[in-house]
């Protein structure tokens, strides 16, 4: 069955269509993980963005219901150059096409995602609509381009959670990304801002230690102060940072305290805009697994999983408050932040993997060493 | 080859093939000349051949030509990213290359760098309308054609052994003899000297045929005279259609019968007489102009009294250049390129063969201790998996220190077992008390034992494995033994020696199986108790400008 990849620059892909039937917009990304399709696609970063997967063969694995990063996928659609005919792993509980065309969303496959990806690396992200039901190609064009786009536009409310909720389930035993034992105590209560939370990040927050309480983006600072937590966590999240004028907000009221405060991916960038800095967005942003990451009071590169699109701007921060902690090593944009007067830090990596290397797992350690003091 | 997925642009791609919708190699508008290797890594793929096409790349560089290298080894230099200025990671087949030839349009391709692999493409390519440096496809075709080459011989009136083509038992059974056993028999077309083999009588040839008539998918069966006890030379020449020049003649210390790339030789041979070197250089001469060979040629002789055959001639690199290049200080796959890129050797300045100073031995490294249970002999299929050098004033040194660092040091005192076959009884006997007079104890089996006890030396019987123990194993196995000399004779005392091989290389005792192997051995080991060895570097021995440097480039 065939299906359409425009973008608005007019460029035109035909293909196959596996999952549901139907025709979407939104920003066309590459990821360039070689495993962990099912982490990528169930993450909420992901909301309004079209994913092509760079490694050519997927689905192979199927999907199982312990390797999601939230209740459903949230990409808009998959772009893929092969999807497996068949799903060969023990623990696959569906495949990925009747596990996408359950959840409404479309995929397309036999395009040349290596050409797609050259031309994405070469125009940056471009605005993209996908055809899985015969909508001809010039209208699917006129479609992508008469879409908003993500840029400041708050996505974020699409993926948050509605109610406050607890979480205490740790990672499965046998994935333990290091050798130590998950912790059996958790004595640490620590509320996290639900920006498009991912799963994985609680499981890590609770294998080293942690009772979390979930809340909603929208919570105001003093809820969650009120809730007398020992530490907050600022989550990753989907589309741009300055489209969320009330999440900043809430982050410079709880810089006030004196909480422990760790950031990742959104609420890195929120920290950032709430430091008074700027965040700009890059032309096609990083997602993949294998991004370096050099920490400067180390000088240790980490290898890292990373899912953005926008990034701080290290000239709009104050020197003598702010230190950039990480650089990235391919582009040297900022990776990491720590405040001088404030147990306060944030990376823009994703120290939780899922998928991805571990390198970055002590970060998780340090935020409860700061809770401990 | 991107390990970044597209994601950042890369300045030196490893460019290879997908059915995909567009193409990434945007080739350029320089005057360039496409190179092809010799294929992808195993075991008799020659990293000699890689040797030919760096020095190919850097030479037409150069020139000024743009490079392009097409191979799918990622062992060798010359697909490093530095080495060529374009670089195609790609199976040596017609599909490929000529997609490659489509894409970038070079004014040549050179196909003589990468053994028979690429050799192979010549007609298919010339067909398809490429132009092929370097010798003619006819030329090429001339000397891999029995029935041409065959021709070409009688006519320049060169001697080479008999031979024939069988299509079925019946005709190899008449042909073999004809020719007169033992025979060397293989199918036609193949590589590397694979499926080919030594059959000492008609029993042999039957149980060879019955396996091979199917292997020879109807081509035929190649049946030669094997000429035994024969010095086997092998000679490296340059040629640009005008002059032949001779890069080395080296000489095998193993028999004829042994692959070229496995069997030790010696530049310059020690052993062949000033009449046999003068009719080997005018074959040579004669072998290069007939066909109007421009490049790299081999040529192998077997020589037998007064006799020089030629076996085999390759308008190729051979695996002996880099070494032949490294001891002379002539890069002769420099030398060809430049011809094929239209130099002349006389503009080049080359005109006689390169003088050599003192011995340069040749040894082939064998993987047999890192692959227990392999087969263990040396054969007309290849097993070496490196080779190495050693340089001195006298043979007996340049043997010793090869023998070294290809991993087996010769001892210099202890214990010698020998167990040869009737027919070398007697040259063992010279040998054994070569060993005798430095001093080594002398263990043989029963027959040989009989035979030297003869001749009077002081010798000690030993049980064959097949006598019961304590047998010669168990000599090995208890460390009794310094050496071990054993030359099986046809298949069965091949298969009758393997444990003793086999523990040989695992208790890591030097073994020969050659008798000319031992005297060399004795040379060495003589030379090794008179004086110590001496260490110069390559870089030392050209630096004396006693030869031809200017061929031998710094980066060298």
């Amino acid at each position: 069955m065939h299906a359409i990849l425009a973008l608005e620059d007019n460029t035109i892909l035909h293909g196959e269509r596996f999952g549901a039937k139907r025709t979407v917009v939104g920003e066309v990304v590459f990821n360039t993980s070689m495993t962990g399709y099912q982490e990528v696609i169930t993450d909420p970063s992901y909301r309004g963005q079209i994913v092509t997967m760079t490694t050519p063969h997927i689905g192979n694995v199927g999907v199982n219901p312990e390797d999601v990063e939230s209740d459903r996928p949230q990409v808009q659609a998959l772009v893929v150059r092969e999807i497996s005919p068949t799903v060969s792993n023990w623990r696959a509980a569906e495949s990925l096409p009747d596990y996408l065309a359950r959840h409404g969303i479309p995929g397309i496959s036999e395009v040349d995602t290596r050409a797609l990806t050259r031309h994405i690396r070469e125009r940056g992200a471009l605005k993209a609509a996908l055809s899985t039901n015969d909508m001809p190609a010039a209208e699917l064009v006129a479609l992508a381009r008469a879409w908003e786009g993500l840029e400041n536009r708050d996505t974020v409310r699409e993926v948050t959670c509605a109610e406050p909720y607890t979480w205490q389930q740790g990672g499965l035993h046998q994935f333990q990304p290091n050798a130590h034992a998950p912790a059996d105590a958790h004595p640490y209560h620590v509320v996290a801002y639900d920006f498009g939370l991912k799963h994985n990040i609680l499981r890590r927050l609770v294998d080293h230690g942690c009772r979390v309480t979930v809340v909603p983006a929208t919570t105001p600072a003093e809820e969650v102060l009120a809730r007398a937590p020992d530490g907050v966590f600022l989550s990753n999240g989907p589309g741009d940072p300055a489209g969320l004028p009330y999440a900043a907000a809430a982050v410079k009221t709880l810089l006030a305290s004196d909480l422990p405060i760790f950031g990742i991916c959104l609420g890195h960038q929120l920290l950032g805009l709430a430091l008074g800095g700027r965040t700009y967005k890059l032309k096609f942003g990083h997602h993949g697994g294998n991004q370096p990451v050099r920490d400067e009071a180390t000088g240790r590169v980490e290898v890292t999983a990373q899912n953005h699109n926008y990034a701080v701007d290290p000239e709009s921060l104050d020197p003598g408050r702010v230190h950039v902690t990480h650089w990235n090593l391919n582009d040297h944009t900022v990776e990491g932040l720590r405040l001088t007067d404030r147990p306060v830090f944030s990376v823009q990596y994703h120290p939780e993997a899922s998928p991805g290397p571990h390198d970055a797992d002590y970060l998780f350690a340090r935020f409860v060493a700061m809770m401990q003091r | 080859m991107d390990t970044c997925a597209a994601e950042f642009g890369v300045d030196t791609p490893y460019l290879y093939s997908s059915y995909e919708t567009e193409s990434e190699a945007a080739p350029t508008d320089r005057r360039k000349v496409m190179i092809l290797g010799s294929g992808p890594n195993r075991i008799g793929q020659g990293i000699e051949f890689d040797y030919c096409c760096v020095q190919a790349c850097w030479a037409l560089q150069d020139l000024g030509y743009e490079t392009i290298m097409v191979n799918c080894n990622p062992e060798t230099v010359s697909t490093d990213y530095d080495t060529s200025d374009r670089l195609y990671f790609e199976p040596l087949t017609l599909e490929d290359v000529l997609d490659i030839y489509e894409a970038e349009q070079p004014a040549g391709v050179i196909v003589q760098f990468g053994g028979q692999t690429p050799l192979n493409l010549t007609k298919p390519l010339q067909a398809a309308g490429v132009p092929i440096w370097g010798t003619a496809p006819d030329a090429i075709d001339l000397a891999e054609d029995r029935g041409r080459f065959g021709a070409l011989l009688a006519e320049l009136d060169i001697p080479q052994p008999a031979n024939g083509i069988a299509a079925n038992l019946a005709e190899a059974r008449q042909i073999a003899r004809q020719i007169g056993y033992p025979v060397l028999v293989r199918p036609s077309y193949v590589l590397g000297g694979r499926a080919m083999a030594i059959c000492y009588d008609e029993a042999m040839l039957e149980s060879y045929v019955a396996e091979a008539v199917a292997a020879a998918e109807g081509r035929g069966l190649l049946i030669d005279q094997y000429i035994e006890d024969a010095f086997e030379v092998d000679v490296d020449a340059v040629a640009d259609g005008r002059q032949v020049i001779i890069g080395g003649v080296m000489q095998h210390i193993e028999e004829a019968g042994v692959h070229s790339g496995d069997s030790a030789c010696v530049l310059p041979p020690y052993k062949i007489s000033y009449y046999h070197l003068n009719t080997i250089h005018e074959y040579v001469r004669q072998l290069g102009l007939a066909p109007g060979v421009r490049g790299l040629m081999n040529v192998q002789f077997a020589i037998k009294d007064d006799i020089a055959y030629v076996l085999e001639v390759n308008p190729r690199a051979s695996r002996t250049v880099p070494f032949v290049s490294k001891a002379t200080g002539l890069s002769l796959a420099r030398v060809a390129a430049q011809i094929m890129a239209g130099k002349t050797l006389a503009e080049l300045g080359i005109d006689t063969e390169p003088k050599i100073d003192g011995f340069f031995v040749k040894e082939a490294v064998l993987p047999f201790k890192k692959l227990p249970g392999a087969i263990n002999t040396l054969g007309p299929e290849m097993r070496s998996t490196g080779e190495v050098m050693g340089h001195a004033a006298h043979f007996g040194h340049a043997f010793a220190k090869a023998e070294m660092a290809a991993g087996t040091a010769l001892p210099l005192e202890g214990a010698v077992l020998i167990s040869v076959n009737d027919f070398d009884k007697g040259s063992a006997s010279k040998i054994a008390r070569d060993f005798h007079r430095m001093g080594f104890q002398l263990l043989a089996t029963r027959g040989t034992a009989r035979f030297l006890a003869h001749a009077g030396l002081p010798v000690q019987a030993v049980n064959k494995v097949s006598q019961g123990s304590p047998h010669v194993i168990d000599y090995v196995r208890r460390g009794e033994l310094a050496l071990i000399v054993n030359t099986p004779l046809g298949r069965d005392a091949y298969s009758d020696g393997v444990a003793l091989r086999r523990e040989a290389i695992r208790y890591n005792v030097p073994l020969l199986t050659t008798l000319s192997a031992a005297s060399a051995a004795v040379a060495g080991i003589r030379a090794l108790r008179q004086s110590e060895l001496k260490v110069r570097s390559l870089q030392e021995h050209f630096g004396r400008g006693t030869l031809r440097t200017s061929a031998l480039e710094s980066r060298l």
